[in-house]
């Protein structure tokens, strides 16, 4: 059966690249003896998908990947046995049998929401949210998007389904899909530069808040909900 | 949740920043307001490389397991985290508590290869200690060396305070408790180390004088006061199934050299190879209970989740449950879809079955080490491996469906002829005609591929060699042209690939593992001119550690190609490893008879090792 398994990286951990994460994670389903299903052939490997990965350097409390098992221990007994196994900074938050008809978690990423921390890297202008909301209320926002094989223009306000101010933060919630995924750090760095702030490196703090699914009348739920 | 010794903005910017954030599982985290005793344990490496390192996860086990004592990581920074840390004067910091290394009682050192020896000065420098130990005051920690490059520390004695010469098992627990006498009364650092020197397998540098003849060897050494001992006697582990063994291994979060449970079954090596340092200065051969090692192998796999195991020992096919052993992982492992890694076994049915039950034969290659391309030189260096049992291993390989044989050579070896390394063009040849005439056309997936690799011979101290000259760069590189040629004249040459090692890092390798205590000046300012990571090539500066050399009036030849008289006074005789100095000249002098001495299970050679009282020395006897 596929299950579902929902978790948080906070702390030293956001250093860990996705990758190592997935390795990670292979080690402590072994570690807390959890009866995962294997592939098949010369070198067996667990069943194992992750939704999004995560960039190093941010942190977040809706991280998801799902794994096939030969049999299912419980979602308390399952939470327990991971969340016994985990090092600071990395939480199981929720665990869940999927439906067979459940996509798997990659493929039904639709959005993701996130808190922006500028860092003291950055000095805005004092009026940055002003500028920051006429920014967003513009009818479409044309940006050249760089992938590793092409350049294309698109209108980035397509992909930003929220923007709120939130104190001295900002709150977004953006596309997610794969092949349309907007970064949040993109969003910002376009506003300022916009304005004409220059943009150092590592300017943003970001914490991703949830990972949502699309249902099929269009509504956003978390992965696991 | 701890605070980070680097800020975001360093981490962001340096690769694999997850090297220096500690908190990995199975990391020991301890409230330093509970102990007493904390324990800086240095790797002077890379991350990946030092995390690989079994010996290091042992003594940080043991350490831990002391309940007044913290012990925590430490590893080279690398080269970009380096300059930054030295521009914006950050001290290096252990991993666990992220706090200075400079705060910590103890810094020890791992000296595990000599390359690493500017790495140490690194560590001491970013960590703001004074580099010699007669500059530190007692507010800085004690700085301890140990593991094999410590049989001979004199190139390195004035960078340490004190080293632990054997197996840091036995005596940590009396130096600490010493330790804590010192840190709580008002003995003086210097008193701490002379007491620290009656402890057995202490070795305290500052404590003695060495006098040299004119022409640069030694002539005398001397204690600088009353009662010191003049040896110091290497320290052992009497049974090794009863000590400890590290069952929760700390596991990186990112990919290392060694990335699965190591097993190690079990100590020494029964061999005498003439040219292996290890083989000596590990005996006598020790074997860990093979079912301690079943109940170790299950507790380790549980406790990493590691999807590998390996065993680890000089010569494992010597192991004398290995069936037994082999057997319950096979079983044991294939339920939990872990996979085995064999390390070199020797090439016979038995391994070659066990080979096939554990990895994918096409992908695989197999590993034989005869070290010399001639019989007659084999015969030298007391390699017992034979042509026969060569291609007799080649051809069964071939049969289970193998086309790829990887061969190791040694060039410079002590009385090497032009005959013999022409050998190693013809050893190839032969096992290439095996494989065409074993196995037929239709099998065949293309060539068979041989891949023949050369490092350059280094003698080094408690071997045999440690009497034998050195070759230099030139005559290294002429061997290698040698053994090219003899391999493309071969009929079978385009089944044939030729590696071969640099030169330039042998020579220094060579000068350091025989050097003296006139290296301590050259190595401190061949780091200051830059010199660091040497044991990488990317980095290695030949040309500025020759200038130093030459800076400081030392001639690297020396160390190397001179030929050393049979009584010659060596910087590490007052060392003593078990093997005496007369069994390893009895050696010296069968190699060149060309005559082989049977290995510690056949019969003994009266190599001195018996005086631990354990292992294979007694079991003979029985």
């Amino acid at each position: 059966m596929k299950v579902r398994i929902k978790f948080s990286k906070e702390g030293s951990v956001k250093f860990i690249g996705h990758l190592d994460i997935m390795r990670y994670f292979q080690k402590a389903i072994r570690r807390a003896d959890i009866d995962i299903a294997y592939s098949s052939g010369f070198n067996p490997h667990q069943i194992m998908s992750f939704a999004s990965p995560l960039s190093v350097g941010h942190e977040s409390s809706g991280e998801y990947f799902d794994v096939e098992l030969n049999s299912f221990p419980g979602r308390r007994e399952m939470m327990n046995a991971l969340n016994a196994v985990m090092v600071e900074g990395i939480r199981i938050l929720d665990v869940k049998v999927l439906d067979e008809k459940e996509g798997n978690a990659m493929a039904s990423v639709a959005a993701a929401d996130y808190l922006v921390t500028f860092r003291d890297t950055i000095t805005l202008p004092a009026d940055w949210k002003e500028k920051l909301t006429s920014f967003y209320a513009q009818d479409n926002i044309t940006v050249t998007k760089k992938t590793k094989k092409s350049e294309k223009e698109i209108d980035l306000k397509e992909g930003i389904y929220a923007l709120e101010i939130r104190g001295e933060q900002v709150y977004l919630l953006l596309d997610a899909g794969s092949g349309s995924n907007i970064k949040p750090g993109f969003v910002l760095e376009t506003f300022l530069e916009s304005i004409g702030v220059s943009v150092p490196e590592f300017a943003f703090q970001i914490y991703r808040l949830e990972t949502y699914k699309r249902t099929k009348k269009g509504k956003l739920l978390p992965l696991i909900s | 949740m701890r605070k980070l010794a680097l800020t975001d903005d360093i981490l962001m910017q340096v690769e694999k920043p997850a090297r220096y954030i500690g908190n990995e599982v199975n990391a020991v985290m301890k409230n330093k307001e509970e102990i007493d005793v904390r324990f800086a344990m240095c790797f002077p490496d890379v991350y990946e490389i030092g995390m690989s390192h079994l010996g290091i996860q042992i003594i940080y086990d043991m350490l831990n397991q002391f309940e007044d004592v913290w012990c925590e990581r430490v590893y080279s920074p690398w080269v970009d985290l380096d300059a930054i840390m030295r521009k914006e004067q950050i001290p290096l910091f252990a991993l666990e508590s992220q706090e200075p290394v400079k705060d910590f009682d103890f810094l020890g050192i791992t000296l595990q290869y000599e390359m690493c020896y500017t790495n140490i000065l690194q560590i001491l420098d970013l960590s703001g200690i004074p580099m010699l130990s007669k500059n530190r005051s007692e507010e800085d920690p004690i700085v301890i060396g140990g593991g094999p490059c410590s049989y001979n520390p004199e190139p390195i004695c004035d960078f340490f305070d004190l080293f632990y010469i054997g197996e840091g098992e036995t005596q940590y627990r009396n130096l600490i408790d010493l330790y804590k006498e010192y840190k709580h009364s008002d003995m003086s650092r210097k008193d701490f180390l002379m007491k620290a020197a009656m402890i057995p397998g202490i070795y305290v540098p500052s404590l003695y004088e060495v006098r040299y003849h004119e022409d640069g060897t030694i002539a005398e050494r001397k204690a600088l006061y009353d009662g010191i001992p003049m040896t110091v006697t290497k320290e052992l582990v009497k049974d090794v199934s009863d000590t400890y063994y590290p069952m929760k291994p700390v596991v990186p979060f990112i990919k290392v050299t060694q990335d699965r449970v190591v097993l190690e079954i079990q100590r020494g090596c029964i061999r005498g190879c003439r040219f292996c340092q290890a083989g000596q200065l590990y005996r006598p051969v020790r074997e860990r209970d093979v079912n301690k090692l079943k109940d170790y192998a299950l507790e380790m796999l549980k406790n990493t989740g590691h999807e590998e195991i390996s065993l680890s020992s000089l010569s494992s096919s010597d192991y004398s449950k290995l069936p037994e052993l082999i057997d319950f992982l096979i079983d044991e492992c294939n339920k939990r879809k872990i996979n085995i890694s064999l390390p070199s076994l020797r090439i016979d049915a038995f391994s070659l079955d066990v080979m096939q039950k554990v990895q994918d034969v096409r992908k695989s290659s197999l590993t034989f080490a005869p070290e010399a391309g001639s019989q007659r030189l084999r015969n030298v260096i007391n390699k017992g491996l034979t042509e026969e049992v060569i291609l007799e291993g080649s051809k069964l390989a071939f049969e289970g469906g193998w086309s790829r044989v990887k061969l190791y050579f040694m060039l410079g070896l002590p009385f090497e002829t032009e005959e013999d390394i022409e050998g190693i063009g013809e050893l190839c040849n032969k096992i290439a005609a095996v494989y065409y005439e074993t196995v037929p056309k239709e099998k065949r997936n293309g060539r068979v591929q041989i891949v023949a690799s050369t490092s350059f011979f280094i003698p080094k101290p408690f071997t045999p060699f440690q009497w034998a000259s050195q070759d230099t760069k030139e005559t290294f590189l002429d061997k290698a042209y040698l053994t090219r040629n003899s391999i493309t004249k071969q009929l079978n040459q385009k089944s044939i690939k030729y590696n071969w090692h640099e030169a330039d890092v042998s020579v220094m390798e060579g000068i350091m593992a025989r050097g003296d205590r006139k290296l301590n000046d050259v190595i401190r300012k061949a780091y200051e001119n830059g010199c660091i990571y040497d044991a990488w090539s990317e980095f290695y500066k030949n040309d500025v550690w020759m200038d130093t050399f030459k800076e400081c009036g030392v001639d690297p030849d020396f160390y190397t190609t001179r030929a050393r008289s049979e009584d010659e006074i060596f910087p590490w005789d007052f060392i003593d490893a078990g093997i005496t100095k007369s069994f390893l000249l009895r050696e010296w002098l069968k190699a060149k008879a060309e005559t082989v001495s049977p290995n510690c299970s056949m019969q003994c050679q009266g190599c001195g090792a018996s005086v631990f009282g354990t292992g294979i020395c007694f079991k003979t006897k029985e």
